[in-house]
Order: structure tokens, then sequence, then C-alpha cells
């Protein structure tokens, strides 16, 4: 959120212009349709970190890191070597889930196993290591690409009038591709043998091991998937707002709030904190000031925790 | 007296006494990045009371910093003297701290950690927002200097370094750091021994803004400005965080290591350019990984047997 707010800053004009021109409820309506697909992104960004979280524990502080590695290989490629939108999007993927394994086997696993940390400590230790390894992968992108902020061509182009909002194709399709890829996990948790193995790991992980699952092999398919969320939601957000490697640590923040919001670990939690966080922003950029922009989300967020420290679906 | 026979306090002493010296034989040039040094360990040694000791990942170090920082700066610029501004943003830092951790005590682990970090989101937002006042982005100059001289300006980060140093380092050996370090490890134990925990780290968090408020403080008067970029920005948090792990976590004194080394390698490796953060931060994380308890903490476990 923080970090969508000054990638967002577009939006946001779009909304003042809009003010002035158009009358009431389209505004209403502009302001519905782009909450809900800024909702939806800020949704996928979310979700495999809060599955991470469930599933294993970890709390990946380079969340931000993996996407922007994405947004920038997807860009990269898509404009630089002309492999076009699609092309740079399925390499964008790709190297967001070659960057989730890194971060498995160089940082997260070798604390996991290390037997110089106490077991109570892993936790502090996880933060602060991938908190490092988040900031190791900003300077490193900065260096690689600059931190002037890219966008990537839409994946298509045109615009469509939903209900006289004139709304861009590609903020559609970005919208539906999130919500698919949401509805696949969730079949996929819910549906598939690996996915109740997941389940049954974030509900109780020695009962899992003494059933004869290895608990390794699961840890590494959450990682997969997560991966593949990141660098999905990376190259979303390279292909609708644009992105610069100074958002990286504003992009973490904003799913650390999301996903704190929603309950750590409660996928559905997560969704239902994505679209308050997104719609808060869309309603503040417009009717009152693009500056304003993160400020609602941070004090709904402060509220939530003080009234209900669990979040709003989280468990205890 | 039987301190006086171990060797730890004269090594100490010993150590700073060295220090002391040095604008006899360093130039302008590094005893501007020590003096510098020297404020980042007091940040340091003010996290890893609550971060060491009390098993609490605070990520908002930078909002009590900021806050001690541009109170003091708003204060200067209102026409009081140093002294008195110092004091009223050190004030300014414990009471924000103190609202902030009354309510985000109630709160644990990644809890904690997100609500300290949006705390520094706000105060940044909040900086922003009342450019007029604060100067924005841009900073806010302040009219008075500590000293012109170089080591002038050496000394009275020296001397501050090593009393917050003395200070702290002592509450960590007291009951207060004992208490904590047992809470720390295991909450519901500590409070079943009948402390009461949360008074404790109530206690521990108004410590350590107390001393981040003054460091804020004392370098926004040495710089002749506080600006976002120096004392509000979360990557000041992130190298607080390195200093103390690369340290030594809950040793107090090794997050001063910890601060010299980083400040000063940042200077070595300027010549690297952007990648002398990368180079720090992966040396970190390697120490992270093969050596938890810090280059202090490494040092010192042989004496120590568990």
């Amino acid at each position: 959120m923080a970090g969508l707010a000054e990638a967002g800053r577009d939006a946001g004009d779009r909304g003042r212009r809009a003010t002035r021109q158009a009358e009431r409820p389209v505004l209403a309506l502009q302001i519905l349709i782009d909450g809900f697909a800024i909702s939806a992104l800020y949704g996928l960004g979310a979700i495999g970190f809060t599955l991470m979280f469930g599933v294993s524990g970890v709390l990946n502080l380079a969340h931000g890191g993996i996407m922007l590695i994405a947004a920038l290989f997807g860009w990269y490629f898509a404009a630089e070597y002309g492999a076009g939108p699609y092309g740079g999007a399925a390499i964008g993927i790709l190297a967001g889930l070659i960057a989730s394994y890194v971060t498995y086997f160089v940082v997260v696993r070798p604390i996991q196993r290390s037997r110089a940390i106490p077991k109570l400590e892993e936790e502090i230790f996880i933060l602060t290591g991938t908190l490092l390894w988040g900031i190791m992968i900003q300077v490193g992108m900065d260096y690689l690409f600059s931190n002037n902020p890219v966008t990537m061509q839409p994946l298509i182009p045109g615009v469509v009038n939903l209900l006289g909002v004139r709304t861009p194709w590609n903020e559609v399709m970005i919208t539906a591709v999130c919500w698919c890829a949401i509805g696949l996990l969730s079949l996929l948790v819910n549906r598939t043998r690996i996915g109740k193995q997941l389940l049954a790991a974030s509900i109780n992980p020695r009962g899992l091991t003494l059933l004869g699952f290895e608990l390794s092999h699961i840890y590494l398919v959450v990682w997969t998937i997560y991966g593949l969320l990141a660098g999905l939601a990376g190259v979303l957000l390279a292909s609708f707002f644009g992105v610069s490697s100074d958002n990286a640590g504003n992009l973490t923040a904003s799913a650390f709030t999301i996903v704190i919001l929603g309950g750590l670990g409660s996928v559905p939690g997560s969704l239902i904190a994505a679209y308050v966080v997104g719609y808060a922003e869309t309603i503040t950029a417009y009717l009152l000031a693009p500056t304003l922009r993160p400020i609602p989300a941070l004090l709904i967020l402060v509220l939530v925790l003080y009234m209900r420290p669990q979040g709003l679906l989280g468990r205890r | 007296m039987r301190m006086l026979r171990r060797p730890g306090p004269w090594i100490a002493l010993l150590l700073v006494a060295l220090a002391a010296s040095a604008p006899g034989w360093m130039g302008a040039y590094f005893l501007g990045i020590f003096t510098t040094a020297y404020y980042f360990g007091v940040f340091a040694m003010s996290w890893d009371l609550l971060f060491g000791f009390a098993g609490e990942v605070n990520f908002g170090p930078t909002f009590l910093i900021g806050l001690g920082a541009y109170g003091a700066g708003l204060l200067n610029n209102a026409g009081f003297g140093i002294p008195l501004c110092l004091a009223g943003g050190a004030v300014v830092a414990v009471v924000g701290g103190a609202l902030l951790a009354l309510p985000a005590l109630r709160l644990r682990g990644p809890y904690f950690g997100l609500i300290t970090l949006v705390a520094v989101l706000l105060l940044l937002d909040c900086i922003v927002i009342f450019a007029n006042v604060t100067g924005g982005e841009i900073g806010m100059m302040v009219p008075d200097v500590l000293s012109i001289d170089a080591s002038v300006n050496y000394w009275y980060a020296l001397g501050f370094l090593a009393i917050s140093a003395l200070i702290l380092f002592g509450l960590s050996r007291s009951s207060l750091g004992l208490i904590l370090q047992a809470t720390g490890q295991d909450r519901i134990e500590a409070a079943a021994l009948g402390f009461n925990v949360t008074k404790h780290k109530l206690a521990a968090f108004c410590v350590s803004a107390l001393f981040s408020g003054l460091a804020g403080g004392m370098l926004t008067f040495y710089e002749g400005a506080a600006s976002v970029d120096t004392v509000v920005s979360l990557s000041i948090t992130v190298q607080i965080v390195i200093a103390v792990v690369f340290g030594g976590r809950r040793t107090i004194l090794g997050a001063v290591l910890g601060s010299i080394f980083l400040i000063l390698f940042d200077e070595l490796l300027r010549p690297l350019g952007q990648l002398n953060t990368f180079v720090v931060s992966a040396i970190a994380l390697a120490v992270i990984i093969f050596f938890p308890d810090g280059v202090l903490g490494w040092v010192l476990r042989p004496r120590e047997p568990r």
C-alpha cells in the first residue's frame, strides 16, 4: 500500500481529473471499479505471504524483493529483448520462482537447520535474515536496472466502457487473472491431495510427520507455490502501476500490513483485508488527496490491532 | 570491588582512553566518520535492549530517534538553547514511545514488529504532510550546532556513547535485564514467577526511547539538520539491525562494535558505489547464518560455557 502509493499516484491524478469533469455517479462507479482491480492485485500479492506463514511459519520480509525481481525481469525481457508482454510475463514469473527457491535454500533453510540458533529464537532470525536478503535484492536490482520506475507494456491494449467509466482492458484482464489465480489456489488447497497436505501442515506439522509425510517436501511445495504467486503478482504490478527498485521495502510492508490485518495464516482474511485496504486507499486518493493515500489504511490497521490483535480472521 | 579484579572494565577503560586520544593521531575525515558511528552505536545499544533481552523485534527504532531529533530541532527553531532542546526531544521520544508501547506490548512477535513499523510509516507521512514546519523530505535546518570543531564534536559523541554504554550495560546486568531476558525466553514462566512482564517491557521501551531520542537530538545538532534520510528512514532501521546482529545481540557493547564496523565499512567500500550496501548486508547475513551470536558473542563464548 505505502509502496503502491507512489506507483499509484497516476491513478490518483486520474481521480482528481475525474472529480472535476465527471458527475458523481460516474465517480462512485470509477472508485468501485478501480478499487476492485487494485484490491485484487493486493490480494494476490498477499496470499502467497500468508500461505507461507500458515504452512511453514516463515514470515518472508524479502517478499517485496521477490515481486520486484519478477517485475523487473519481466519488463526487461518484454521491452529490451522483444519477448513481448506474454513472453516477458512468463520469464518474470520464472524469475520469481527462482528467487523464491534461492530465498529458501540460501537464507531460510540454513537458519532453520542451524544448531547454534535456539528454536525459540528462530522466528527472530528468519525475520532479520530475510530482511537483509530483501535489502540485498533491492540494492542488486538497483545496480542492474537502476531505480527508474518502469512500466511493462499492457497485456491487452485498448479501453472498454464499463457502465460509463472508461477502463483500460489491461485493468480488466489483470483483475481477472488475479481472481483466476486465487481460485486455482483455493482449488489446489481444498481439492487435491498435495493441497490437503499443505492444509494439514498448517494445522499440525508434527501430526503430519507422524503419518509418514516428509515435511521438507511439503515446504518445497509451499515455496514453489509462493514463488509462482509472488512472481505473477510482481509481473501484474509492473503492468498495472509500474515498479522501481525503491518500492521493494514498501511492497513488503504492504503485504505485511494486509496479512496482519486479515489475520496471519488466513487466506480468506487476507483477501478481505486486501479489499479493505484497496478501497480505503482508492477512496482517499479520489475524494481527499492522492498524497494522503496510505494513511487511512495504516490507521485502520492500528485500530484493528488494538481491538482485535489476531486480525480480522486470525486464529490464536 | 570484585569488578576491579576482572579484566573487562579495564579493557573498556583502555579502549575509551585510546578512543579519546584519537583526535591527536586521526585525520578530520575519519574523526567525522567515527563521530557518526558513535551516535549510531547508541541507537544500536538502545535497540539491543529490546531485541536481545526482551526478544521483541522492534522495527520502529527510527520512530523514537526521529521523535527525538525532530522534537529537539523544532524546539531549537523556536529559540530554545541546545541542552533544553535535547531534554525536550528526549521527553518527546519517551512520551511517544510510551504511547506506542502501552497498547503495542499487548501484541507479540510479528504483530508487535508490524505496529512499530506502522508507527514509523505514520511519522514519515506526518513529516511530509506538515512540510511547512518540518521541512518535509528535504529536511529541517537547526540554527545551533554542538561545535564547529571536529575534535570537540568527536569528544561529545564519545562521551555520550561511553555514558550511555555504561548505563545501558549496567541495566542489562541488573535485575531488569535478567527479568527481560527471562521474559524473552519464556514469557509465561517469567510471569508465573511473579514478575510483571508488561511493566518491565514498558520500562525497557522507555529507556530505549530515552537514549534513542537523546542520540537523535545530538546527531541533529552535530549535523546541523534533521532529515528523513538520516533519522527516520527505514534504511536506518536496517542498519541498526545489521549492527546489533553483527556485533552480537544481547551484549549491548557488541552493538557499538557492530556500528563502528558498519559505518567504517560503508566508507571503505564507497568505491564499490551502490554495491557497498549489498556487500555489507551479505556479510551480516553470513554472520547470522554462521555465527548467530555475532562477533562479540563468539569471542566471549569459550569463557562462558553454557
